[in-house]
């Protein structure tokens, strides 16, 4: 009977007596949620067009930041770096298409995912090779990013609003807003998601997969790369934020795999629960549940909706 | 010309369903066994023993149990590490509360445990499918690895939060524990996986087996020829998990001697997965060809440079061995998609019409 008091009762109470905490809880979650949704992105816009599942997406997550801060520490100025790294990204999509999906084409689905574990360890390798592994701070002041914190007084309490979150919400709403742009109305974008439908419709119509493939993990490079910006200003840029890529599956599973507005809507619920869940729950099981609840979460959702929230009806056919 | 049946006669079933039915192949497995049991024992330096053969054997028999699963079942599962925890701590309980069985009999009843577990995971499986339960397994994954950290129950409330192996013996000679020889660990460790690996390789060309593989080719036309989808799936769950658990109860009172939570993190379930592949999808000696390419990668990477005289800073080469680990594994998967064991069934067929090409 305590133990059902503690699960279903307190937690609401405890809310109920402190909204400006509860509201401070809810905000660091949807920060927290908006970076695994830009994770995700990358994913499914990778999934989408490929059928890949790029488990190398938190390394270049990783891997884009560090290039960024290393060229900076090197000497290259702030926008020039910013640039170059966005060249490196774009070498790495055409040299993954090369090299990786070329030769891997029309192989099932768990090689393809295997090959991404080798970009994954090689990228591991050459970053800490080229920049050292040692954590390092994020160049945000040399790229404008704001910082401090707003305080916003409400019920009786204040909730602080760190002007670095604020500014990562705008940018990813940016990104995304132009993103679906690109797909809705550019011939590239139609292109893509034509190669999302069906391959090989596509390739008969005269789209190129090569090109598409390059373009498609390009942009996933530039996802990563903003996401590696936005993440590294909050904490270090070091290899720890792999982590992270394992926090954005089951916002992947959460949102379906092929869908964009899955992979954000997954990403904000994830974060929010996961946070809400480690504040008010975490204490009764000894803490640290942050590791698996997200999980937890997914799979629930999974019991009721097998392909997520947003994703395609898995139709089988014999 | 040497590698060829012609001629070997089968006059009776049981003849024709033996595991290796080509005398080549009796040969060969019994010159094998006779090295592993006999030869290695007495040649090989105790050192080599337990930091080169027994992490083999271990990862080969954690690799059999992945590929049971994912290989032969066509589940990809990332909660191998998970699934070989519960084994490592649940027999280490068991050698708690029994602490005069036989240690052997332990190991072999903690993968029941890990069975259960991994069951119990395995409930999902029916509703998702490919990567979707690939991820869903990480929920295991994570959800044990914290139980190992968070309950400590389980490590009999040790202050370092730390598993120490106690001593214990088999038979009169002592097995786990500081006392017991490389040479003792290498021979229980070796026949268990030779018992094991002997059961699975009748599992695989059994009923359960061809349910399996009905299952992994095509999962709705199964059903239809009557093969009851969740009873399946949940065995191949159970088993493969068993198999881990062993493996991992090996790995801990066999190998490490002591174990934290760490050593089952997600970065086992990984190492055991690229063994799976790098050997390839369902094969069972493709599990042991992959444990030795994945460990035996790392050793070779680093004794080659000192081979050809170069000096390279230790972070590097370490730096260095990542990326050329994750270089290889692209090479190789666009080389042979199929492993380490296609590559083996290739050789063995040139070998039979050597030397004409076909």
């Amino acid at each position: 009977m305590d133990l059902l008091y503690k699960i279903f009762a307190d937690p609401f109470i405890q809310m109920g007596h402190a909204p400006d905490l509860l509201l401070q809880t809810l905000w660091e979650g949807l920060v927290g949620g908006m970076l695994y949704a830009l994770i995700a992105l990358g994913f499914v816009l990778i999934f989408k067009a490929s059928g890949v599942f790029n488990f190398a997406q938190g390394i270049m997550v990783v891997f884009a930041a560090l290039t960024l801060v290393g060229l900076h520490a090197k000497g290259v100025p702030a926008f020039l770096a910013l640039g170059l790294t966005i060249g490196v990204m774009f070498v790495l999509a055409v040299a993954v298409e090369r090299l990786v999906l070329r030769p891997l084409v029309n192989q099932p689905d768990i090689i393809l995912f295997m090959a991404t574990f080798g970009l994954t360890y090689f990228l591991i390798g050459l970053g800490e090779l080229v920049f050292g592994g040692d954590p390092k701070v994020m160049i945000a002041s040399e790229l404008y990013l704001p910082k401090g914190a707003i305080d916003w007084k409400v019920f009786g309490g204040f909730v602080s609003f760190q002007k670095i979150d604020i500014a990562a919400a705008v940018i990813a709403s940016v990104m995304v807003a132009t993103l679906a742009v690109f797909f809705q109305k550019t011939r590239i974008g139609r292109a893509l998601r034509a190669v999302a439908d069906s391959h090989k419709a596509a390739l008969s119509v005269g789209i190129s997969l090569n090109q598409i493939w390059v373009v498609v993990w390009f942009t996933a490079g530039i996802v990563a790369l903003a996401t590696g910006i936005m993440w590294g200003a909050r904490s270090n840029v070091s290899f720890a934020l792999e982590i992270i890529a394992l926090k954005a599956l089951p916002v992947l599973i959460l949102g379906g795999f092929t869908s964009i507005p899955g992979a954000i809507v997954g990403g904000l619920i994830i974060g929010i629960g996961e946070k809400i869940g480690e504040f008010y729950w975490g204490p009764l099981f000894g803490s640290g549940i942050e590791s698996w609840l997200a999980y937890m979460i997914a799979l629930v959702f999974l019991l009721f909706r097998p392909q997520g929230l947003f994703g395609e009806r898995i139709i089988e056919r014999i | 010309m040497f590698y060829r049946e012609a001629g070997q006669y089968k006059t009776t079933y049981s003849a024709d369903q033996a595991v290796f039915p080509i005398l080549q192949d009796r040969i060969g497995i019994f010159v094998i066994l006779l090295l592993a049991f006999v030869v290695v024992p007495m040649t090989v330096s105790g050192f080599v023993l337990s930091s080169v053969l027994i992490p083999i054997m271990v990862f080969a028999l954690a690799a059999i149990g992945l590929n049971l699963l994912t290989g032969y079942t066509g589940l990809l599962s990332l909660g191998t590490g998970g699934f070989m925890g519960v084994g490592a701590y649940a027999c280490y309980k068991l050698t708690t509360f029994f602490p005069d069985v036989n240690i052997i009999v332990l190991i072999l009843a903690s993968g029941l445990f890990s069975a259960a577990i991994g069951a119990l995971f395995g409930l999902p499986s029916l509703r998702i499918k490919g990567f979707y339960l690939a991820v869903a397994t990480l929920a295991a994954q994570f959800f044990l690895s914290w139980c190992f950290v968070r309950v400590p129950w389980l490590y009999n409330y040790n202050v370092s939060s730390a598993i120490e192996v106690p001593t214990r013996t088999a038979f009169g000679v002592h097995v786990t524990g500081p006392n017991a020889t490389p040479v003792t660990r290498y021979l229980v460790v070796l026949s268990i996986v030779v018992l094991l690996t002997w059961i699975a390789s009748n599992l695989v060309r059994g009923r359960i087996g061809r349910m399996w593989m009905a299952v992994r080719d095509m999962d709705i036309a199964a059903e239809l020829i009557g093969i009851k989808l969740y009873q399946t799936k949940l065995i191949a769950f159970a088993i493969s998990s068993y198999f881990c658990g062993v493996a991992g109860a090996m790995m801990i009172f066999l190998w490490f001697g002591s174990a934290e939570a760490d050593s089952f993190s997600i970065t086992q379930s990984f190492l055991v997965l690229f063994m799976v592949i790098i050997g390839g999808l369902g094969s069972l000696l493709g599990s042991f060809f992959g444990a030795i390419f994945i460990l035996g990668l790392p050793i070779m990477l680093r004794t080659l440079p000192e081979l050809f005289g170069l000096t390279i800073r230790a972070a590097t080469v370490e730096h260095l061995q990542f990326m050329i680990t994750g270089a290889l594994i692209i090479v190789f998967l666009v080389i042979e998609p199929h492993g380490l064991a296609r590559l083996w069934q290739i050789g063995k067929q040139k070998l039979r019409v050597w030397p004409f090409p076909y």
